[in-house]
């Protein structure tokens, strides 16, 4: 089993979810973030003084997947978060060790 | 009935039932229907200018960081109730005591509010409203003027020392300023004019705000290196739900000072209170947008209260067209105020002092520019005079106060936020676990 972690330009959110559907992902785990790659902040002013905001609204999308559904699982999600411009983000693979679905007790591959 | 209305005419210490009698004579009159239409509407005023803590409450939240709002709206609970009450017990006697030579009614001691029921207190023998009716209409008065500090201090100050430093100011400051004019001391005998209070509740609270900050030092980390480092209110909304209620109650703060029903006056005074609020935006907004660039929301709203306070010593003397200039030039000085008292390292998280104190003055020397109700030095003399003493006032008491308790809460309590710290509760709880 794998987790798929990505985060992706906030109003992508919507796309990605139909996109996983599509391909048969239907569990997900949402969050919203703040976060910066290469993109840059911007500057804003409040009251007379400006300041940088560096952090920008992001959503993660966790989702735990079997080894089988990875690669279309990432593929499903890069192409529905891009749009070409900076600040686009990223998805990262991490390996997970176990699952159990708490209502039924079922491990493994089948607690997914 | 004939009897009856003899009676009423010739009032002087009528027993209980000789009041009902009596005041049930004179309601039959027809002087009695100005009479009660005056009194409502001065209850009505009274209830706007009590909305306006309602005002005060979100504009001040809004205008400062989440872990703050319990600590806000606390203090401004307290002030309310305080504010009343003192005024009940003392205020409201020593800031009308009846002076016996104007010109020297500096200062009279108060007392307990109440009295017996009688013609004398309670019909138009008195005034176009009751007793009553004058005693919560004026309370209403005494706790905004604390308010004003309130905001200034926010998010540093000791709940406990603010609590004690509002109560001396609004309980003994208060009345002696107020004396001073509107209970016809030094300042009425002199010809100082001021209609509902751009010095005697602005100015006064402004200054006194100004003091306390001053002694209290700014918020950690507000000002760093030589920069100003703006710290986010949590809620504009808020802050802008706020400042229209300021603007309702406004209402009835400028539009009961006229102290009757009188359709002309009332009218009047309604049309350029409107007229200066709009002028204090549009001037505000025009300001920001040319001196900073971009169009500040919380520079609006700010421009909004400035037109108000501007128009506040002059709403029954002051013309339309010129009232209207009255809010630009109020909502042009706010802008400038806010960024000046920044740049000196005055944090005012909700820029009270600017907006009551700046155009407090500027309000008051406005009756003299816009109409000739009365002459500048007049009013230079009555401001100035207002202004100082609660500055000086809140100066040696908040300073006595810093020695003592201390005024400010600690780095630490400051970082953590004061509804924590302080209070014990999250005015936004997060994580909670529900019990069902």
């Amino acid at each position: 089993m794998k987790l798929v972690k990505s985060v992706i330009k906030p109003f992508k959110l919507e796309e990605v979810k139909d996109a996983l559907a599509e391909i048969g992902i239907e569990g997900m785990t949402v969050t919203e973030v703040k976060g910066f790659g290469r993109q840059k902040g911007h500057t804003e002013i409040y009251r007379g003084s400006e300041y940088t905001v560096d952090f920008l609204p992001k959503v993660m999308i966790e989702i735990v997947v079997d080894d089988a559904d990875e690669e279309k699982t990432i593929d499903a999600i890069v192409k529905s978060a891009k749009t070409g411009k900076i600040g686009d983000g990223k998805v990262f693979v991490l390996p997970v060790e176990s699952a159990v679905r708490i209502r039924t007790d079922e491990t493994g591959a089948e607690a997914l | 009935m004939l009897i009856a209305s003899s009676a009423f005419l010739f009032t002087g210490s009528l027993g209980a039932e000789d009041f009902d009698s009596a005041y049930g004579a004179f309601m039959e009159t027809p002087g009695a229907s100005f009479f009660t239409v005056s009194n409502l509407w001065l209850c009505i005023s009274a209830a706007l200018v009590f909305l306006m803590h309602l005002g005060f409450s979100t504009l001040e939240s809004g205008l400062t960081q989440s872990k703050n709002t319990v600590n806000i709206l606390f203090k401004n609970v307290f002030i309310i109730s305080m504010g009343i009450l003192t005024y009940a017990f003392y205020g409201f006697n020593a800031m009308y005591p009846g002076f016996e030579d104007p010109a020297s009614g500096y200062f009279a001691l108060g007392s307990w509010f109440d009295v017996t029921a009688s013609m004398e207190y309670m019909s138009a023998d008195y005034n176009n409203y009751t007793w009553y009716t004058d005693f919560i209409f004026q309370a209403m008065f005494a706790a905004t003027a604390a308010t004003i500090v309130s905001g200034a201090v926010a998010e540093r100050v000791k709940l406990s020392s603010f609590m004690i430093f509002a109560t001396i100011l609004v309980t003994f400051a208060y009345p002696i300023t107020g004396s001073w004019k509107w209970g016809l001391g030094w300042l009425d005998a002199a010809g100082f004019y001021d209609f509902a209070g751009s010095s005697l509740v602005h100015g006064f609270g402004g200054f006194a705000a100004l003091a306390c900050v001053i002694v209290l030092g700014p918020r950690t980390g507000k000002y760093l290196d030589g920069k100003i480092k703006p710290i986010l209110g949590h809620s504009m909304p808020l802050a802008t739900i706020g400042v229209f209620l300021l603007f309702l109650g406004w209402f009835g703060f400028n539009g009961g000072s006229v102290l009757s029903a009188d359709p002309y006056l009332v009218s009047l005074v309604f049309t350029t209170t409107a007229l200066a609020a709009a002028g204090g935006a549009i001037g505000a907004i025009i300001t920001s947008y040319l001196s900073l660039k971009k169009p500040d929301l919380s520079m609006a709203l700010n421009g909004i209260l400035a037109g108000l306070v501007g128009i506040t010593a002059g709403a029954d003397k002051i013309m339309p067209a010129s009232a209207i200039i009255v809010g630009l030039i109020s909502g042009v000085l706010v802008v400038f105020s806010i960024i000046f008292f920044d740049k000196i390292k005055i944090d005012d998280p909700v820029g009270a002092i600017s907006v009551h104190g700046v155009c407090g003055i500027f309000g008051t020397l406005a009756v003299a520019i816009f109409s000739d109700a009365a002459t500048f030095g007049a009013q230079l003399k009555g401001t100035l005079a207002i202004c100082v003493f609660a500055f000086a006032f809140s100066l040696i008491v908040f300073y006595i106060l810093k020695l003592t308790l201390g005024v400010r809460v600690s780095a630490e309590e400051e970082a953590n936020g004061l509804d924590l710290s302080e209070h014990g509760q999250e005015a936004y709880p997060s994580f909670t676990s529900n019990a069902s």
